[in-house]
């Protein structure tokens, strides 16, 4: 597994305290889990997506994802309905663990309060809370 | 007593290591409280001799084929076994193991499993099956649950030829949480009326038997494609597979969930278990499968080997949301099931299939023209239903007298079908025993 | 050290069973024909399934071969903790497979089936009275088909006194079946942690028992191998709020004899036949559940139950407030053939014993591997014993490693990663038919490998190099699944 130092957490993000991303993009959102995430889960197997047009409250639990051994669910980081989830995950559950700001996407949602992303957590903020859990 | 080694000598040189005077201060760490006054009332302990005596003479006093011709079916069925099936099964490095969490030194067991859910999915016509259940009735249960997982959908619908003790099972597992249970009645024919479904839109599954309890083959399509009309589940349950040698198999017929049981396939009657409970489905709903499965893939230096997979369903990772509270398969069962139907083989099953349904017929003929009514018309495989009278009963009993059992009353299940019997004939039936039969029942 | 019992032997490759064989052979003694063919609606008849042909020979030596890749208890030792991988007595295999027993027809009318009835009643007498309750069903297939039954009873126990109860309480340290039964009753599962000591206290359970809660599911000895010792004490919390007390008994073989379960508050248990009760675990199954209660809960037994009157055994179903069926028939019949013939054979004073010597050989591993192993929890154990890999995480050895390691010195690999309240857990359990020498061997073989961790942790990175496969990818297994050939 990673040190902290060697996880990567773009500034371009937001991070929720249960180690999702959010990204604004356009009026949309596009949510993830984080470099830390995807490296405490190891091997992604599977990921369970909801479906398109359903809605969350934030914290609210939306899918999960399986390594060999484990389950764990995924939150929402905001309040709102999901738009679009990444397909391709089906096919290539692994890209979650290559890629987890790009290419391994989980979802987009349009959210109910665009600024709500704004009480999520900056890279530095985020890296602080892990440190204080060490 | 000869499975535990220890000598007095080991005992206390052990007992010095841990730091215990002896075997009660051991236990010291149980409160007094807790502790057993006095020891167990227990018969004394018998030697081997002892004890293969007191079995023999227990065992003795049971009615068992050939010395009995039994025309019992019902759910549990006498089938040849070869003796190399319960040689093979008697090897310790199958028996003597458990479930292969350790794959590298498992790879016998998950090998026979992977080759015996292949061959229940080629004799079901389903996409995967699982490594096994406990019996075709949980089997059922669960096909049930999971159903209502996949349509999250409470209400099902159970023809009422199914085994009644299937039934039975299934209502007890339902029962705490607030499923609806819709029972289908029967036609005439001795199949299940299904028309009662239509338009029900919040069902989760349609359920039948297959050779159902009178020994009918239902009409699978029609069931099916009503089932899906619906957008429920069509869940096939079966007691006697070896039917699937000869009949078109659920698979193809629309089937999304067969289970059932497997005891035909090379296992003991037993008295009734252990048995098997084959479990096969779709591919698309195997997430929601219950049960353990084996799957292949390679090691690190590349070569073939199989592992226990898709395990994140189970209950030793989800716990309380887990797709079933199964632990483990009825793996050496399984096992016996695969060596049977590898040494039958593709050939050998639809021949053997054929005898018995020859023999079936045979006896069905006699029945008829020694002026039995044979209650239903519709065709049947190894069992069907006939209409002996009300007064058979006097009959039925001078014929134990004899050690022929003609089959079993249905009045028990079906008070409407008093003074019907529903029999049963195998391989294992000779023609005699089946002239034997129709003689003295004429008589 | 002396020398390594695990060496390698010539084993043979074998191909999948379709992968063999020849259209036209057969393994099997077709029955002769002395009927007529008759017809088959055309409609009906399928093509019947892709099975390859084979001879006897060809099925002999395939499965001949596979069974040459696995390992057993009776190959050698199996600690695999809370699984009783005790030995499987021959004798109990040849009872069971008397044609009196192995051919009986489930339904035969009760005066032919005397011998059953007769052993299946007096198996439940002998479970009443290791247990100390009051009376016994057969039929749960399963340890978990077990506890399955016992959620049953104490939610139509419930029912009955019209009282819905929505919880129940279940220990961080129980089986992942435990949670799992209780769903399937619509229970939601309330955890409760374990002290500092492994165990549970009376003030945690007396913190979360509330009249909604129907009652605890605890496991004693619990899988920390500890005696839960306040047992009596929760058990009482959890009667006065109208709860009942579940236990697991999958850990019986740590105190038959010892500790009366009636006494310690327990209002309704399973056991394990095929751990307690040594039929062999069979890869996985069958096993047997049965389920003891005490007189409260008598009437929701499921049906049909055994009776003995004026000297004859019968089956009746005439228990209205039975919770049912679990099976078809009654149970795993062939398997309680065998733990009857178990406890026949050792008497009360074997079964004692048995358990004097399961938690002997546990302590006496425990003592001689704590300085080479972290111990999580030093006090005396019972039948099983917990380690971590806390001290091999300076070399990046992990549990994992180490169980594959010791597959090379000859030994079946410990129950690893469980329980989950210990990161990294390593539960062994010996069982009491292990000698003194295996064990010693065993303790020599894990502390062997705890060196090589310190000198060259690569060996146990890249173990087992010795069975006929290596570590195999679940990763891949798991992403795209290939579930039959």
């Amino acid at each position: 597994m990673k040190e902290i130092e060697e996880l990567f957490l773009p500034d371009n993000v937001r991070y929720a305290e249960t180690h999702e991303w959010a990204r604004a993009d356009g009026d949309n959102m596009t949510i993830g889990i984080n470099d830390y995430a995807q490296d405490q889960l190891g091997d992604i197997v599977f990921v369970e997506l909801p479906e398109i047009g359903a809605t969350f409250e934030k914290g609210e639990e939306f899918g999960t994802l399986e390594s060999v051994k484990a389950v764990s669910e995924i939150y929402m980081p905001v309040s709102g309905e999901i738009t679009a989830i990444n397909e391709d995950l089906e096919e290539a559950p692994e890209l979650v663990n290559g890629e987890p700001y790009n290419a391994g996407w989980i979802i987009e949602v349009k959210p109910n309060d665009p600024d709500e992303i704004n009480t999520l957590m900056s890279s530095s903020e985020y890296l602080e809370m892990l440190k204080g859990g060490e | 007593m000869r499975y535990l080694p220890h000598t007095e000598e080991d005992v206390s040189s052990m007992l010095r290591a841990v730091g215990a005077e002896d075997m009660d201060d051991l236990f010291s760490m149980i409160p007094g409280s807790c502790k057993m006054d006095g020891s167990l009332n227990l018969p004394e302990a018998l030697t081997e001799w002892e004890l293969n005596t007191l079995m023999n003479n227990i065992s003795k006093k049971m009615a068992v084929s050939p010395a009995y011709k039994i025309f019992m079916g019902a759910g549990s069925y006498n089938h040849y076994i070869p003796e190399s099936v319960s040689y093979l099964l008697g090897r310790s490095e199958f028996s003597t193991a458990y479930t292969p969490y350790q794959p590298e030194i498992s790879q016998g067991t998950l090998q026979a499993i992977y080759e015996y859910q292949t061959l229940v999915t080629r004799l079901l016509g389903m996409e995967v099956a699982n490594a096994s259940m406990y019996d075709g009735a949980s089997a059922l249960a669960e096909a049930l649950l999971m159903a209502t997982r996949v349509t999250k959908r409470k209400k099902v619908a159970l023809s009422g030829l199914i085994h009644p003790y299937y039934r039975d099972v299934v209502r007890t597992y339902l029962e705490p949480g607030n499923y609806e249970i819709v029972e289908l009645p029967r036609l005439e024919n001795g199949k299940t009326d299904i028309s009662g479904v239509a338009g029900m839109d919040d069902l989760a599954a349609v359920a039948i038997q297959s050779p159902n309890f009178f020994g009918c083959i239902e009409d699978l399509r029609t069931t099916g494609e009503l089932a899906h009309e619906l957008g429920a589940l069509f869940v096939l349950s079966f007691t006697e597979p070896l039917a699937y040698g000869l009949f078109k198999n659920p698979g193809c017929q629309g089937a999304d969930i067969v289970c059932g049981e497997g005891q035909s396939l090379g296992i003991p009657q037993s008295f009734g278990g252990p048995g098997l409970g084959m479990f096969a489905c779709r591919m698309k709903h195997v997430r929601n499968m219950p049960g353990r499965l084996v799957g292949k893939t390679t090691d690190m230096d590349g070569r073939p080997g199989f592992v226990l997979t898709l395990a994140t369903r189970e209950q030793h990772i989800r716990r309380e949301k887990a797709k079933s509270n199964i632990c483990t398969n009825n793996s050496l069962c399984a096992l016996a099931s695969a060596m049977y139907m590898a040494s039958v083989g593709g050939t050998g099953i639809r021949e053997l299939a054929s005898l018995n349904y020859d023999k079936t017929e045979y006896l069905k003929r006699g029945l008829r023209e020694a002026g039995f009514v044979i209650t239903f018309d519709s065709p049947t495989f190894n069992e069907f239903v006939v209409k002996f009278g009300e007064d058979f009963k006097d009959t039925y009993k001078k014929l134990i007298e004899q050690r022929i059992v003609a089959g079993v009353s249905l009045a028990t299940w079906y008070p409407e079908l008093s003074g019907h019997y529903l029999l049963c004939v195998t391989e294992t039936m000779g023609r005699t025993d089946m002239d034997a039969l129709i003689k003295e029942v004429r008589s | 050290m002396k020398e390594l019992q695990g060496a390698s032997g010539l084993i043979f490759n074998e191909p999948l069973l379709w992968e063999k064989g020849k259209k036209g052979r057969r393994g099997f003694s077709m029955p002769r024909r002395d009927v007529v063919p008759s017809p088959l609606d055309e409609g009906l008849a399928g093509d019947g399934p892709d099975f390859p042909d084979l001879s006897e020979v060809d099925i002999v030596r395939h499965y001949t071969r596979l069974s040459q890749w696995n390992f057993g208890v009776d190959a050698g030792m199996y600690p695999l903790g809370s699984c009783t991988m005790k030995y499987n007595p021959k004798i109990n295999e040849r009872e069971a497979s008397l044609p009196g027993f192995a051919g009986a027809h489930p339904l035969l009318p009760q005066e032919l089936s005397q011998g059953t009835l007769e052993l299946m009643y007096r198996l439940e007498q002998y479970l009443a009275e290791i247990t100390g309750m009051d009376a016994v069903t057969l039929q749960p297939a399963a340890g978990a088909h077990g506890e399955l039954t016992g959620m049953l009873l104490i939610h139509a126990y419930h029912k009955s006194r019209d009282s819905h109860r929505s919880k129940i309480i279940v220990p961080d340290t129980a089986h992942g079946t435990n949670p799992a039964s209780a769903s399937l009753c619509g229970f939601n599962s309330v955890p409760v942690q374990s002290n500092e000591k492994g165990i549970i206290s009376t003030e945690a359970v007396a913190a979360i028992m509330d009249e909604d809660t129907a009652g605890i599911m605890i496991t004693n000895p619990n899988t920390l191998g500890l005696f839960e010792e306040n047992i009596r004490e929760i058990a009482e919390i959890v009667h006065s709020k109208g709860g009942l007390v579940y236990g697991d008994g999958a850990n019986m073989n740590a105190v038959m004899g010892i500790v009366q379960m009636g006494k310690i508050g327990f209002d309704v248990m399973h056991l394990n036949l095929h751990k307690t009760f040594s039929t062999p675990h069979g890869g996985g199954g069958p096993g047997s559940g049965p389920v003891c209660v005490k007189a409260i809960l008598e009437p929701f037994l499921p049906v049909p139950r055994i009776i003995k009157k004026g000297g004859e055994y019968l089956l009746s179903g005439d228990f209205p407030e039975s919770i049912g069926k679990l099976q078809a028939f009654y149970g795993n019949f062939g398997v309680m053939i065998k733990a009857c013939s178990y406890i026949m054979s050792m008497g009360s004073e074997g079964l004692k014993r048995a358990s004097q010597l399961a938690v002997l050989n546990a302590n006496y591993i425990k003592e001689n591997l704590k300085d080479s192993l972290y111990l999580p929890y030093d006090k005396r154990c019972m039948h099983e014993c917990v380690f971590s890999d806390r001290l091999q995480e300076a070399e990046k050895i992990t549990t994992l490693d180490m169980a594959k390691r010791l597959m090379d010195y000859g030994f079946h690999p410990p129950t690893i990663y469980f329980p989950l309240v210990v990161h990294g857990a390593m539960m062994i359990e010996p069982t009491e038919t292990e000698s003194k020498e295996d064990i010693d061997r065993f303790i020599e073989a894990l502390k062997a490998i705890v060196a090589e961790a310190g000198k060259d942790p690569v060996l146990l990175r890249r173990a087992p190099t010795r069975p006929k496969v290596r570590r195999l990818d679940e990763t891949a297994a798991a992403r795209k699944p290939r579930l039959a050939g």
